[in-house]
């Protein structure tokens, strides 16, 4: 294919997703948003006032980024996983694809590129309702890594959410991994609180969840604040997405999971 | 040049299950070639490998010359296929499900909405196309799916029983269709269980039955060689003389 072509294929992926997900926007946008909401009003006005303020910033500005965090990671992997799921199993429309001489990496492209457009999405529309919470004091530290991050990290899930989509067999197992790995890791991975404040122990369990990292580097493009370096954040973000990638390449091109 | 050369062909599935064993086949450009076996015997698997959808065990395809295997999208830029299942989101416009397959072609859409709406229309499925296609009947779904498959002005047409479950006046105008697209020197491989459809359609045709090819040839030299006309002493028998020699062929390996 000409890189035309190549273009042309990837608009047509990316095109009709996006038209998917604002056709069920009441599925797709609405249910972050109402969450946040919730997340902010208790999290942030009721119990907030009580906590203070947590590294020197009031509370509700600190959980501000990692609701936002939590709103990309869970929107960019479940996209990605249901939409190929979906495509799999239900309409087996993803034969459309395979059939068509899309090579596997514009494939991967393709239904990744939907996950982070979501995640973005859903992520910025969080942070516009957190305004209202915040009383338009919203501090940015660094608009550059507050959307490097974004978008990193949207790739990350989306990629990981494509392999899930790739494995599952059921509607379960899209269920599984969101329900009892990603939410548990999101939730201790320091949205709520700092590192800092955990005993020794805990402190280094949360060393080993990549979501922290996540967290950690789109706190300190709001707030100017770290509870470690963001060249450690950034690298593990980027080791992340390499294996991801390499995952992905090796099962869509092998066919493993989709292909007899 | 062959439209299609299959050489040593063999798939063994996950589950042990031997579907091809040593399939090599050759369906010459301009072809109309019916490929006939009963359930099981091999026919959408031949069919999954060349498009890409099955993985194959061993063996070698050509498309036009093309390797399948280094050259996937080369080969495939040639091809459209007709699956046996109906495989499009019913959700979905009809127009839109033609177009999209496009771009995965690479055609843009300024291109490829004219193109979709003028095949919609010539397989009567015009006043249907802004409609979602879960309000299509049963034969209106395998006429979207021929368009579908013909968006990227295919050379080679695969069609995995397009006309199973299609009533008799619906499946006159799909043959008519389909000879006119062959005159038009598109190569068709047909599958099918429709017998005298095959006997009528084809140019040559190949039995292939428990994973290997049992004959081929022109429709004529298969039904001359094996032909006994035992088969009309049969009571109740009203069968072509291919479908006499198919059931002669596939029961007796």
């Amino acid at each position: 294919m000409t890189p035309f072509q190549l273009w042309v294929s990837y608009y047509t992926m990316l095109r009709k997703d996006i038209v998917r997900m604002f056709r069920i926007w009441v599925q797709t946008f609405l249910p972050s948003v109402i969450t946040s909401c919730l997340y902010f009003l208790i999290f942030g006005s009721v119990l907030g006032s009580r906590i203070g303020q947590m590294q020197g910033v009031d509370y509700m500005s600190f959980v501000v980024p990692g609701l936002v965090m939590l709103a990309i990671v869970t929107n960019a992997y479940s996209n990605t996983s249901f939409t190929f799921f979906q495509s799999k199993f239900f309409f087996r429309g993803i034969d459309e694809i395979l059939v068509s001489p899309t090579p596997p990496w514009l494939l991967i492209a393709g239904f990744i590129s939907g996950g982070i457009v979501r995640g973005v999405l859903v992520g910025t529309i969080v942070l516009l309702v957190s305004v209202f919470f915040t009383g338009l004091h919203l501090a940015i530290h660094n608009i550059l890594i507050i959307f490097g991050f974004a978008i990193l990290t949207a790739l990350v899930f989306s990629l990981a959410g494509l392999v899930n989509g790739v494995y599952a067999k059921s509607i379960d197992g899209i269920n599984l991994v969101p329900t009892f790995v990603l939410t548990p890791l999101v939730y201790l991975g320091g949205v709520f609180y700092s590192v800092h404040s955990l005993p020794q122990a805990a402190q280094y369990a949360t060393y080993v969840n990549p979501i922290f990292y996540l967290i950690n580097g789109f706190r300190y493009g709001f707030l100017g604040l770290a509870d470690i370096p963001l060249w450690i954040s950034l690298a593990v973000l980027c080791g992340m997405i390499i294996f991801l990638v390499a995952v992905n390449w090796y099962l869509i091109r092998t066919g493993l999971g989709l292909k007899q | 040049m062959q439209a299609l050369s299959i050489k040593d062909l063999t798939k063994t599935y996950a589950t042990g299950t031997k579907a091809l064993k040593g399939v090599s086949l050759e369906i010459p450009e301009s072809d109309f070639f019916a490929l006939l076996g009963p359930n099981g015997a091999g026919k959408t698997t031949i069919i999954g490998i060349t498009t890409g959808l099955v993985n194959k065990t061993s063996g070698t395809i050509e498309v036009f010359g093309v390797d399948t295997s280094t050259e996937p999208e080369k080969a495939k830029m040639q091809m459209g296929l007709v699956g046996q299942e109906v495989n499009f989101n019913p959700f979905e416009k009809v127009l839109n499900i033609v177009v999209n397959q496009a771009g995965y072609y690479g055609i843009p859409r300024a291109v490829a909405i004219p193109r979709a709406e003028k095949l919609l229309t010539d397989l009567g499925l015009g006043e249907k196309m802004d409609q979602n296609a879960m309000t299509l009947s049963g034969g209106m779904k395998r006429r979207l799916m021929i368009a579908r498959a013909l968006v990227n002005e295919p050379k080679f047409l695969i069609l995995d029983e397009p006309t199973a479950g299609v009533d008799v006046e619906l499946r006159r105008g799909m043959w008519e269709y389909l000879t006119a697209l062959n005159k038009k020197g598109v190569t068709i491989l047909l599958t099918t269980h429709y017998l005298e459809e095959a006997e009528q359609l084809a140019k040559h045709v190949a039995i292939i039955n428990k994973g290997e090819i049992v004959e081929s040839g022109t429709v004529e030299e298969v039904i001359a060689k094996h032909h006994t006309g035992d088969a009309k002493e049969s009571p109740g028998y009203r069968g072509g003389r291919l479908e006499e020699v198919f059931l002669k062929l596939t029961s007796e390996k």
